[in-house]
């Protein structure tokens, strides 16, 4: 039989009720693959292996009785290490919250939990998600599974890489401005950001309120939207959570695209990206076209802006976002001779550089006399996007682009330019600026063999068509490679 | 005031609100709790929390604002409020910046019978922080202190701050308005507004200019004013001190003054020399609310009478000015007057016993009004058996006294006091024959035309009857037998 480890969602869920391996020796299994893999990779920052074990028994105990609790039920899945989990240590990748066990678990979590998952671990991340490259963890950056002196991009660079090489059958991430989306490309997964409050924010620790939303990572589109399914809903803890009818993704699968029209995005696909990444996506159209698709030339104007008001939006809520981490009442406390004192050195000691940079960043932001110039007019600019998107869905049913200008870019290699760093997003932000979800897919390999990713974009609550369109780039594309340090050659030394 | 000035004053109001749970989260506001025992993942802050409002606390406003005349608006927001300091959880307070839930409100008050109409520019809602408590050096400040508690119970508490436009002119008009706040709010049943605890806090912005002057003067805000009495006393004395700087030829600082009870003084606390930055921005974790004109018309149907309406109403019944807001003051008191009215009793008669005996007595003896054996229906009895002349006025006060000791109801009382008026005309005719017969002078002298001699020969009577005759029936008897008996 071939390793558990490499298994879908979909097809672990099968063997499981066929009663051809528990979920205890699936759970052995993608532990077995860790342990050869985080010697290099570093995906995880915990593994709660008694946790994980208890879960998987428990499954299997609930399996035997009949009790099916669907499909995530005795899934060994993966959670980005900024999100709560009850007792055990939750950091978001700083010095500052080392240590750090909350005493709940994140609502997205606790659904996983309900569902009869078995969660395996919590993995690395940029500092507060706050990085496009996993490089800014303070605790070591993460590798690119498919070249290990690459990154896996970022910030959920830990769970990309981990499901890429099946450490876990799934993930979450959370995506402020691609956290998801750009390492999925850069790790050849699916990863997707949903709606803006289809999934609930309570327990994610929060960088940008008004961008961030949680979201799964699959190795195919069918297991990235079972997992959606089992983490979205309203949760009356969070007030930006959506009330009303959840999207239904389970019959979107298979239905092809004829009839559709789908809008590319000019101004994702002319400036700044790699020839090699237009080429597969404008091949990637070809493709849709013959399948049926109308395709259309699609412009958003203020796009141009989006990626400087995204560094002013994201900052501004992240300097008050991160005002409460200050040595009173939990994590990192440095002394000083004033209390005032002591919440500065710990603030100075626990927050690495890019974390600082946008504190003070959006402090300026916010300012007295600079407030209405910087924060304000960002504010109107996702306006104008919002407008901008809103005219576009008028004529299409879904947008592509890229998810990123390049592929996996080498470690070290943008880590003291940051403006460089940040337009490895400047396809993906455009989402979270808008609210609307997106979804990026591995199309193929780049000369060097690394992954090209796919972004399709939807309007709000269209995740059923999202889905639709990203199942078929998917059959269109028929990517089945896997990094070297998946296959069972190396799994197994 | 020292003539030539005039002061002018506005007060920021902070009273915390009486829900079932704090502001964004569902834990109880339960001010007697050992400390840090109410508290959650979401009022201490803790990563990853986020807040939920409460309808309640947002109905509770609502009201107030309706209740000062404002202008409900439709569309509001929570604001952040970013400063660092140790009992604030997350470092910022939700508060409201630019979109209040209410705005542009009066409330009238009456200082000696004169009537002032005071501007409210905005009331909006905002979460309390929590307690520190300071230890060591310096006598109970975070300076010098060997270290500091927090107690996390009262972080999250809902909050609402009534700011007013500066339309005081004196000390006692923003005591009356504190009292007046005071009032409303309790009437709207939505805070204690407990001054000494600490449920109902005022801020004064005082600033002096000479008399004719349109530019206001610098002002300074005097904080950690506890009682209606401290307000009113440390206005005073910070319009007479800002006087004297002027005076003295020196300048007013812009700053925050601490009152200090026992020396009836303010000091200095920190300087305002540079303006504290608390870049506001909206609160991206909630959701603007909008209050549609179909629930701003519930909010302000379900409005109470308010004071001011009410004091109305009873000087429309007779009542005087003073005895009317006496009873409007005391809630005990006031209840007892409108089941008294209700039930057919004169209002002025019951508001001069309420204000007079019964307040005496509840002075006296420290009792509550309500927790008295006195009832509406004592006192309509009482006023029975005063028209019905079976009780002088003054015996009727007596009768008051023993209903209010728990003797019983007015007739008990009356009988076992023994203070029944003699009313029979029989009794009280044999009496008088009896002291007409032993002053054969009197009758003389009031036969003559002299009537100076009925008073005496009155009391000669009531001293005879033990001072229970009808004293209008002796005299009348008396004037006639003695002209009779020609």
């Amino acid at each position: 039989m071939a390793d558990l480890a490499d298994l879908t969602i979909a097809a672990a869920g099968v063997g499981l009720r066929a009663g051809e391996f528990t979920a205890v020796e699936l759970l052995e299994a993608v532990t077995r693959r860790a342990s050869v893999t985080e010697a290099h990779l570093h995906a995880f920052l915990t593994l709660d292996q008694d946790g994980a074990l208890a879960s998987a028994e428990a499954a299997d105990a609930a399996l035997a009785r009949g009790e099916d609790l669907g499909p995530l039920q005795g899934i060994p899945l993966a959670v980005k290490d900024n999100m709560c989990t009850q007792g055990i240590e939750t950091t978001c990748g700083s010095q500052i919250l080392a240590g750090y066990r909350p005493p709940y678990d994140a609502t997205a979590v606790r659904r996983l939990r309900e569902a009869g998952a078995v969660i395996v671990g919590k993995t690395n991340l940029d500092e507060y998600a706050m990085g496009s490259s996993t490089e800014n963890s303070a605790f070591g950056p993460t590798r690119n599974p498919w070249d290990t002196d690459r990154v896996p991009g970022g910030s959920s660079g830990g769970s990309a890489a981990a499901v890429a090489v099946g450490s876990a059958l799934g993930a979450l991430g959370s995506d402020t401005g691609g956290s998801i989306r750009q390492p999925a490309a850069l790790c050849g997964i699916v990863g997707m950001k949903p709606t803006y409050g289809l999934v609930s924010r309570y327990g994610l620790v929060a960088f940008a309120s008004s961008l961030d939303q949680i979201g799964p990572f699959g190795r195919t589109v069918g297991d990235t939207a079972v997992l959606l399914d089992g983490i979205l809903g309203f949760d009356p803890h969070d007030a930006t959570s959506y009330r009303g009818e959840m999207p239904t993704v389970a019959g979107s699968i298979g239905v092809g695209v004829a009839g559709l029209r789908i809008g590319v995005v000019a101004e994702l696909l002319d400036k700044g990206i790699a020839p090699e990444v237009a080429a597969a996506t404008r091949g990637m159209l070809d493709q849709l076209a013959a399948a049926g698709a109308k395709i259309v030339d699609v412009s958003l104007p203020a796009a141009d802006y989006g990626l400087s008001a995204y560094y002013l939006i994201a900052p501004a809520e992240c300097s008050a976002n991160l005002a409460r981490f200050d040595g009173v009442r939990y994590g990192l406390r440095v002394d000083g001779g004033t209390t005032e004192e002591m919440m500065a050195n710990s603030r100075a000691a626990g927050f690495g550089p890019e974390v600082t940079r946008r504190i003070l960043l959006g402090t300026y932001a916010l300012s007295a006399g600079y407030h209405d110039a910087f924060y304000g007019q960002a504010q109107r600019v996702r306006t104008l996007i919002r407008r901008d998107f809103g005219a576009a869905y008028e004529q299409v049913d879904v947008l592509i682009s890229p998810t990123t200008p390049t592929t996996a870019f080498g470690l070290g290699e943008k880590t003291d330019d940051p403006l460089t760093m940040y337009l490895s997003d400047v396809c993906t932000i455009l989402s979270n600026l808008s609210g609307d979800p997106g979804i990026s897919l591995p199309i193929g390999l780049d000369s060097t063999g690394l992954p090209i990713g796919f972004q399709v974009m939807a309007p709000a609550l269209g995740e059923e068509m999202l889905i639709r369109v990203a199942a078929e780039v998917e059959r269109l594309a028929g990517f089945r490679e896997r990094p070297a340090l998946a296959t069972s050659e190396v799994a197994s030394t | 005031m020292t003539s030539g000035y005039e002061a002018v004053i506005g007060i920021e109001t902070h009273v915390e609100l009486q829900t079932n749970s704090k502001m964004f989260c569902g834990c109880a506001v339960d001010f007697g709790a050992p400390p840090n025992t109410v508290c959650c993942p979401v009022c201490l802050g803790l990563p990853g929390s986020l807040p939920v409002p409460n309808q309640e606390a947002i109905e509770s406003i609502l009201r107030i604002g309706a209740a000062l005349q404002c202008r409900l608006v439709d569309y509001s927001e929570f604001h952040r409020k970013n400063y660092f300091y140790p009992d604030l959880p997350k470092n910022y307070q939700i508060t409201q910046f630019d979109l209040p839930f209410c705005v542009d409100g009066t409330i009238e008050v009456d200082v000696a019978g004169e009537t002032t109409s005071i501007g409210i520019t905005r009331v909006h809602m905002e979460e309390d922080t929590g307690k520190s408590l300071h230890i060591g050096e310096g006598g109970g400040r975070i300076h010098d202190a060997k270290h500091s508690l927090i107690d996390f119970n009262r972080a999250g508490v809902p909050l609402v701050e009534i700011v007013t436009e500066p339309d005081f002119r004196s000390a006692e008009q923003a005591r009356a308005y504190g009292a007046e706040l005071q009032r409303i709010v309790r009437m709207l049943g939505v805070s204690d507004a407990r001054l000494e605890e600490g449920s109902m806090r005022f801020d004064a912005n005082i600033s002096v200019r000479p008399v004719g002057r349109e530019a206001f003067g610098t002002r300074s805000e005097v904080k950690n004013v506890n009682s209606l009495r401290s307000l009113q006393r440390a206005i005073a004395f910070e319009v007479e001190r800002q006087i004297g700087v002027l005076e003295g030829g020196g300048t007013v600082v812009q700053e925050t003054r601490h009152w200090n009870e026992a020396t009836g003084t303010t000091a200095g606390m920190r300087s305002k020399e540079e303006s504290e930055d608390y870049r506001y921005f909206q609160d991206p974790d909630l959701v603007p609310l909008v209050v549609d004109a179909e629930w701003q018309g519930r909010v302000r149907a379900s409005l109470p009478e308010l004071p001011a309406a009410r004091r109305r109403r009873y000087l429309g019944l007779g009542v005087d000015a003073i005895s009317a807001g006496q009873l409007v003051d005391d809630e005990a008191l006031g209840a007892i007057f409108e089941d008294a009215v209700a039930a057919g009793g004169d209002a002025r008669t019951a508001a001069n016993w309420l204000t007079g005996e019964v307040v005496a007595y509840t002075r006296r003896t420290g009792i509550d009004p309500a927790d008295t054996s006195l009832e509406a229906d004592h006192l309509v009895a009482l006023e029975e058996m005063v028209d019905a002349g079976k009780l002088s006025a003054t015996a009727a006060k007596d009768v008051l006294a023993g209903v209010l000791e728990g003797e019983g109801d007015p007739a008990t009382v009356a009988a076992a006091r023994d203070l029944i008026q003699i009313s029979d005309t029989r009794v009280i005719d044999a009496e008088v024959e009896a002291v007409l017969g032993e002053n054969a002078d009197a009758v003389e002298k009031i036969r003559a035309g002299d009537g100076k001699p009925i008073g005496f020969l009155v009391g000669q009577v009531m001293r005879a009857t033990g001072g229970k005759a009808d004293p209008r029936m002796v005299s009348d008897l008396i004037r006639e037998k003695a002209q009779a008996e020609s």
